[in-house]
């Protein structure tokens, strides 16, 4: 069982069409691939149509597949209306990583800056390489773009100039 | 050689049934338990395995397709949600007599909550009224062995066994060690004829009921299906206990750990909760001083015990009797259990709501706003699917189970149809096409049989799009992608239903299907009219094939827009949006999907489509 440390639990929220389960997944092969065990919960079904979207994804030593209420690590918002429906879940001094129309330490205009770049669906992606500036997530954004660029992958430039200008935005 | 691979619970279970050796998987799609069949569909492919995959027409028929498989000697599994069990009641019931020869797992996936269903009706429940085993998995790794242990049971005790996950284990993903290549063993099919089984007339079936009396009493007391401590390293000490099944027990050992009361508190895992052995349970009432039942949704287990007194469970009271046990209830119930202090928690927030709505460019948009058109007052049955989001264009009325929508449009008929004193009210039903095939066809036989005067709307957008677009009879496309030649026409069947007025129209062209509808609305009031069937045809934009065809338009929003809002109160496309400071309504470009349908809603003619 890992210990305290390599426990994270992150909870990923945003609506319908926002490809949060897509960030999920990537997070979850990554810890997989670090030797740790996964648990993921995931919004499928009629809640998919333009809906409320939350996954859950537990990195150690879990049983659960579902987060309690006050005791997640970081809340990942993809949508400013998440932070609403999603703080509870975080512990004391869990934090927000948040795509908002306001930019502030840990917060960034995601869906403008997709916009601009001409890839609106890349949202996520920005919002994933910005947390990994911060040093807040169990991995490295090396992992990520690692990931990212394997055999198969779709989209390859795109996925990494969107989760770059992330990291970018972050570091300033 | 194994792989470790992320896998969905309902793909844990996928693998499973195939290394388990079923050479029949059928399925009707029903979230939550659609990427069950999906995914034995996809290794079939990409390993070029020889067994027969297929989405079935409904749960019902694909029971029953399973079930020969299994009399011929091969393994088989059948996967549906909970509420496809209701239709595969008939054949359950009966099979569980007669048995099986190769083994024959149902995988029913429960939906406590419910997240997208209409009831939350308990399986293991439904395994007792049929007497049937049935196990009840914790986690995805858990659905890839157990469900190999489930086959093993049917085919030793020939008897079909319920594999029962839940939303939370079905759409959970964990790490899970699968085999890279799987080799289904193949065996010869044979049918051994035996009348008084397979054909069994009623004085035999009193001996079938025997049998199974007895073979459940020896699967009860079968050593290695007895409960288990969840976590082996717990010990058996301690004054209390915890019994129960499924995921909610991982919830109860997160929490115990973090109280650091493993040691003192054992949790007991039944992995199969019916049938229990007496002994067992009386051997707990006999070790502990209270124990506390966990268990999803209904109280199967605790009604299993014979003896209540110190049972902390739904009959006492200290459990819910509705709604999912989250992990945050199941700390309260043990925090009280434990009598120990409620934890804080902080509140969620009240954040704005946000109903599921039709995606941007769904064609059923389009036909329920042309619906709301024509038929501006009436009573509107509608279906299960993805247009039961109708109900946010105020186009559906009543939404009650798979193919209700032509019945209940029948039902309704003859209710007002003797009404003299108050106006006959329109009757417009929907339904989607693979609910149309599901159930509809003698629902509309029967109603034109008893001349019944209704409008039907038939959805088709070629797919079953709700559940993650699943072929249906009419593609001609079959579970694993290959193409069966075989379509099976919509307007055909309708039209050999008895209807006389059918018509088949692509609901983007806004201004002609109104105009269908109207004619429609007069053969159904004519004297010598009748049933009125118009088959709304366009494809599913979530559709990948239709997505690289689609022509996107670029829509504008002119100055002549008035911001008077028609738009969003009747079309409610979600890239229609009010920006607050706006002088006129605006598209949010990164949802629009370019259909240009809203061009022909807008009264004042103010949405253009540029170049």
């Amino acid at each position: 069982m890992s210990n305290s440390t390599t426990f994270q639990q992150i909870v990923l929220g945003g609506v319908g069409g926002q490809g949060v389960l897509f960030i999920t997944k990537i997070l979850a092969q990554v810890a997989i691939e670090m030797g740790e065990s996964v648990l993921v919960s995931e919004t499928h079904g009629m809640a998919q149509r333009g809906g409320i979207v939350v996954s859950h994804l537990k990195i150690g030593g879990f049983m659960s597949p579902l987060i309690r209420p006050g005791t997640a690590d970081i809340l990942l918002a993809f949508h400013p209306e998440s932070v609403l429906n999603h703080r509870h879940f975080l512990k004391e001094d869990g934090k927000i990583v948040a795509n908002s129309p306001d930019s502030g330490p840990l917060s960034i205009n995601a869906t403008k800056l997709a916009i601009e770049m001409g890839a609106p669906i890349a949202a996520n992606l920005i919002l994933l390489g910005f947390a990994l500036s911060k040093n807040l997530l169990f991995c490295e954004a090396a992992s990520i773009e690692k990931y990212l660029s394997r055999e198969g992958m779709k989209n390859v430039d795109v996925n990494i100039k969107a989760l770059r200008l992330g990291i970018s935005k972050g570091e300033v | 050689m194994s792989e470790q691979r992320l896998l969905l619970g309902n793909e844990a279970i996928g693998y499973g049934i195939l290394v388990g050796g079923c050479t029949t998987i059928t399925s009707y799609p029903g979230t939550p338990a659609s990427e069950i069949l999906a995914s034995v569909a996809t290794l079939k492919r990409k390993q070029n395995l020889d067994i027969h995959v297929e989405w079935s027409i409904n749960e019902k028929v694909a029971f029953e397709t399973a079930l020969a498989n299994s009399y011929a000697g091969r393994r088989s599994a059948v996967a549906m949600k909970q509420v496809g069990l209701n239709v595969a009641m008939d054949p359950l019931m009966s099979a569980a007599y007669t048995g099986v020869k190769g083994g024959m797992v149902v995988v029913v996936a429960d939906d406590p909550g419910p997240h997208s269903s209409q009831t939350e009706q308990d399986t293991r429940f439904f395994a007792q009224a049929a007497k049937v085993p049935v196990f009840d998995p914790v986690s995805p790794r858990d659905c890839f062995s157990l469900i190999q242990k489930a086959l093993d049971v049917s085919e030793a005790f020939e008897i079909p066994v319920i594999f029962r996950p839940t939303t939370r284990v079905s759409h959970a993903r964990q790490d899970v060690w699968v085999p890279e290549e799987i080799c289904v063993e193949q065996k010869p099919a044979s049918f051994e004829k035996e009348p008084t089984r397979w054909a069994a007339t009623p004085k035999f079936r009193f001996l079938l009921h025997r049998a199974l009396n007895e073979k459940l009493e020896k699967i009860a007391e079968k050593e290695e299906l007895q409960p288990e401590l969840l976590d082996p390293n717990q010990n058996e000490e301690g004054k209390v206990c915890i019994l129960g099944s499924g995921v909610v027990l991982t919830y109860a050992w997160e929490i115990l750990n973090e109280l650091e009361l493993l040691p003192e508190v054992p949790i007991y895992r039944t992995l199969m909760p019916y049938p229990l052995k007496r002994s067992f349970l009386d051997s707990l009432l006999q070790k502990y001083e209270r124990i506390l039942v966990l268990e999803e949704t209904y109280p199967v287990i605790e009604y299993q015990l014979r003896n209540l007194d110190r049972v902390f469970g739904r009959l006492s009271g200290n459990v819910p009797y509705e709604g999912e046990l989250l992990p945050e209830t199941v700390e309260d119930i043990i925090r009280n259990f434990l009598q120990l202090p409620s934890r804080e928690r902080v509140q969620a927030d009240e954040a704005p709501p946000r109903r599921p709505t039709l995606c941007p460019g769904c064609p059923h948009r389009a036909s329920f706003y042309a619906l709301r058109k024509v038929f501006k007052k009436g009573i509107y049955p509608g279906d299960i699917g993805c247009y039961t989001l109708g109900l946010n264009l105020n186009a559906v009325d009543t939404v009650l189970c798979m193919g209700a929508a032509i019945s209940q449009a029948a039902g309704f008929y003859h209710a007002f149809k003797g009404n003299i004193t108050k106006e006959k009210p329109d009757i417009v039903a929907t339904i989607g096409d693979s609910t149309f095939f599901h159930s509809g066809i003698p629902a509309l036989i029967n109603a034109v049989a008893e001349d019944a005067r209704f409008v039907l709307l038939v959805l088709d957008n070629s797919t079953t799009a709700m559940t993650g677009n699943q072929p249906t009879p009419e593609t001609g496309k079959r579970a694993s992608g290959e193409l069966s030649g075989k379509k099976i026409s919509i307007l055909k069947l309708v039209e050999a239903c008895g209807v006389e007025f059918v018509r088949e129209a692509d609901p983007y062209d806004v201004k002609d299907f109104i105009e269908i509808l109207k004619e429609a609305k007069s053969f159904v009031q004519e004297p010598g009219g009748g049933i009125a069937v118009i088959i709304a045809k366009h494809p599913c934009l979530m559709d990948k094939e239709y997505q690289s065809q689609f022509k996107r338009l670029k829509v504008r929003i002119t100055d002549r827009c008035k911001s008077c809002h028609y738009c969003i109160d009747n079309f409610e496309c979600p890239a229609l949006v009010d920006v607050p400071g706006e002088d006129r309504v605006t598209i949010d470009y990164s949802t629009c999907s370019g259909c240009g349908v809203c061009v022909s809603v807008c009264p004042r003619k103010a949405i253009v489509i540029d170049g």
